[in-house]
């Protein structure tokens, strides 16, 4: 017999044995979103996901916004990762405009894609360390990450969301000095999530806590469908940057990192390796980077698409591969723009792995699907 | 200093664009992708409509009674094992809502960058009651299991019944949503 | 003597001369000390409400150590906690949520509206899922303006919280 009290909040008459708990929006374990799960004494018996928390309406407003006045709203599901959010989106209003970019812009783009990729892992890190109680590994990543972000402030004039990226190449050239600096604040950066090892990776406290919780097999994560470092994790190498490169990534040289056991333990180290193959492409690319030139094609202030076309662009985020389908009519806003988001994708998996889990480790498995509540509900 | 190219309002017959390719097509059009969609035409003749093929992406409208089949068909036999996602766009003119779904490959390495668009569309009403109306399509949820939580956002968010689907519910809007299906384009966001 | 200046009828009097006396005397400095210790430990409620978390986490991280104010997150339940940051965008979903915290968090308790999201709806005013602002459902104490505002911009508005809190009535809550 349920009464609701309120909208989403109801009685419900309590079963002998199975209990349903509500870990909410306001918990210090979840997060931007609220799991409604049923437990029996300390095991999940079902998960029911609530997202929507920060449903903001995205993709509607995107329809009333013209193609370069879009950019500011579409950067923020994640404010950090700003750039990899709104790279499809631009590559796919440049093919869309039919406009070609130079060859410094694409590098650019390629450094800015990565150091917010290394900024994004950063804070997850930060909230994984949260979650599991261990606050240095909040303190730690928080503070390192400061080092990226001042240089994507020297680049782009903001700490967070830089709008930065524009169709047709970038905003602004780089600073004067910035080659070295770069350089310097990456070797220095790579040499300290080296140290992580010690006080996270090696840490047998996460050990017992991670491995072997919430596995996840090679046919389950290409069944479900997910993407990026969960499925990376599960033993499927598949990396966008290799697979489908856009920009330069075709000239640089990535490795892909791959383990084969698929629990939380696994889903938690492939990010941070990640993260130093990310340093590798930052040195090959400021290396091979043009050293003049410009970053930007000029549009006409409202640009019109002039054929009805669709376009469907995927890009490899912090999380995993970001689509973007934009379907346009010819006028200067889209028609539909869908932002196809790897957490909502990887959202899927988490009524599956948390059956049978003990509620303790609900956390754990919870954010080591790389998931960014803001992100998932656009 | 940036460079001016040419404002594409001036001359737009010589952007390289899809309107442009019927011309070339016999030379220009990517071997593989035409393969594929070879493929799916030979199997099921006139019931699809291949729309564009262009590289990477191979477009296929199917009309709702048969999308079903075309959908295991390309699960068995071309090796797509997932869907990427799904999308719905609202047709007012046409009184369609069309179903788009971006289908990859992750264990055939010759398709890793394919990506087959496939398209359906179901009818749409004016007055729309979500779940009761004529606004249906097949769910292809016992085909790729991925579609789960897509199908039930564009259930909330067009009112698309998708028939079979186990769990029709509401996902992202508040619970006590009780106005238009938010991204008609009828439902008109500012001001309200 | 005494005896003879306190009859019963101006007994009364006496006392609430007397109370008044007392008042100046200890209500200022009690009131002080009262206000000292709760500025100097603001614990916020572990509710992060949209993107402008982020920023608040950075707040937190050594560079911007928001610590040192007292401001730590607390991660224990909301019944300990004093201060709610509403960051960023509140939809419609969540609004009744935020309000439920705040009804159950004991006095005093103080709201910091952070980012304009919050504010008065920012970037996402014509947005169907977004209340304009927080003030509606909530009574907000401090606007920290910003999208999202630096964590210098939020450390300043705790500080002029702390500064708001010292020329509170302590009394009323004692």
């Amino acid at each position: 017999m349920t009464t609701e009290i309120m909208p989403g909040l109801a009685l419900q008459k309590v079963d002998e044995r199975i209990m349903t708990l509500n870990v909410g929006p306001q918990h210090p374990g979840s997060g931007h979103m609220r799991i409604v799960v049923q437990i029996d004494g300390d095991y999940i018996v079902a998960c029911d996901p609530d997202p929507g928390y920060v449903h903001r309406g995205e993709e509607k407003m995107a329809e009333y916004r013209n193609y370069i006045t879009n950019i500011p709203h579409l950067e923020r599901p994640v404010i950090h990762d700003s750039c990899n959010v709104l790279y499809p989106y631009v590559l796919g209003a440049e093919e869309l405009l039919g406009i070609e970019v130079p060859e410094r812009a694409k590098y650019i783009r390629v450094i800015a894609s990565e150091l917010n990729r290394c900024i994004y892992i950063m804070y997850w890190l930060a909230i994984y360390g949260i979650f599991l109680g261990h606050s240095t590994m909040f303190m730690w990543p928080a503070g390192d990450r400061e080092f990226l972000i001042d240089l994507m402030e020297k680049m782009s004039g903001a700490r967070v969301t830089h709008a930065h990226f524009v169709p047709g190449g970038v905003r602004n050239d780089l600073p004067p000095n910035f080659e070295d600096v770069c350089l310097r604040q990456v070797n220095y950066f790579e040499k300290r999530i080296k140290e992580y090892a010690a006080v996270f990776y090696d840490n047998p406290i996460l050990i017992s806590r991670t491995q072997d919780t919430g596995v996840l097999s090679k046919q389950d994560a290409i069944r479900l469908g997910t993407t990026g470092s969960v499925l990376r994790a599960s033993g499927v190498d598949y990396d966008l940057r290799v697979k489908e490169p856009y920009d330069v990534y075709d000239e640089l040289d990535i490795h892909t990192n791959v383990m084969k056991e698929g629990d939380a333990y696994a889903r938690s180290r492939i990010p941070w390796l990640d993260m130093m193959e990310s340093c590798n492409i930052i040195r090959q690319a400021l290396q091979k980077m043009p050293k003049s030139g410009s970053v930007r094609t000029k549009l006409k202030p409202n640009p019109k698409t002039k054929i009805p076309a669709t376009v469907y662009k995927r890009v490899e985020s912090g999380r995993g591969s970001l689509g973007c389908y934009i379907v346009s009519d010819g006028k200067t806003e889209p028609y539909r723009l869908k932002l196809s988001v790897p957490s909502f994708r990887n959202l899927i998996a988490l009524p599956y792995l948390l059956k049978g889990e003990k509620l303790g480790n609900m956390p754990s498995v919870y954010w080591s699907l790389n998931y960014w509540p803001v992100e998932a509900d656009r | 200093m940036s460079t001016e190219t040419q404002p594409p309002d001036v001359t737009p017959k010589e952007k390289p664009t899809p309107a442009k390719k019927p011309e070339e097509k016999p030379v220009d059009l990517p071997a593989f992708e035409k393969g594929l969609s070879d493929k799916i035409t030979e199997k099921f003749g006139d019931k699809i409509e291949v729309a564009f093929v262009k590289e990477d992406r191979v477009r296929i409208n199917v009309g709702r009674e048969n999308v079903h089949e075309v959908a295991e068909f390309i699960r068995d036999e071309l090796n797509f094992d997932h869907v990427e996602s799904v999308s719905g766009v609202d047709f007012p003119k046409d009184k369609e809502i069309e179903v788009v779904y971006h289908i990859g490959s992750y264990t055939d390495s010759s398709l890793s960058r394919q990506i087959l668009v496939l398209a359906t569309r179901a009818q749409r009403e004016d007055n729309p009651i979500p779940g009761k109306d004529a606004t249906i399509l097949p769910t292809l949820r016992n085909i790729f299991y991925s579609v789960e939580f897509h199908e039930r956002e564009i259930f909330e968010m067009f009112g698309v019944f998708f028939e079979g689907h186990p769990d029709n519910r509401r996902l992202l809007l508040p619970e006590d949503w009780a106005d238009l299906p938010p991204l008609r384009k009828d439902f008109d966001s500012r001001g309200r | 003597m005494l005896k003879d200046l306190i009859t019963p009828e101006n007994a009364n009097v006496f006392v609430g001369k007397l109370g008044d006396i007392l008042e100046k005397a200890i209500d200022k400095p009690l009131g002080y000390a009262i206000n000292w210790g709760r500025i100097w430990s603001l614990w916020p409620v572990h509710i992060e409400t949209a993107c402008c978390s982020v920023e608040f986490g950075a707040a937190s991280s050594p560079r911007y150590d928001v610590e040192r104010f007292g401001i730590i997150e607390a991660f224990g339940s909301l019944r300990q906690c004093d201060l709610v940051v509403v960051q960023g965008t509140i939809t419609r979903k969540m609004a009744p949520r935020l309000r439920l915290v705040y009804d159950q968090m004991p006095e005093p308790k103080y709201v910091i509206a952070m980012g304009a999201c919050a504010i008065t709806g920012g970037l996402y005013f014509d947005s169907y899922n977004v209340l304009p602002g927080i003030d509606g459902v909530i009574p907000v104490d401090v606007y920290v303006p910003g999208c999202p505002p630096r964590p210098e911009t939020l450390i300043q508005g705790c500080i002029l919280l702390q500064e708001k809190i010292k020329r509170m009535k302590a009394r009323k809550f004692v």
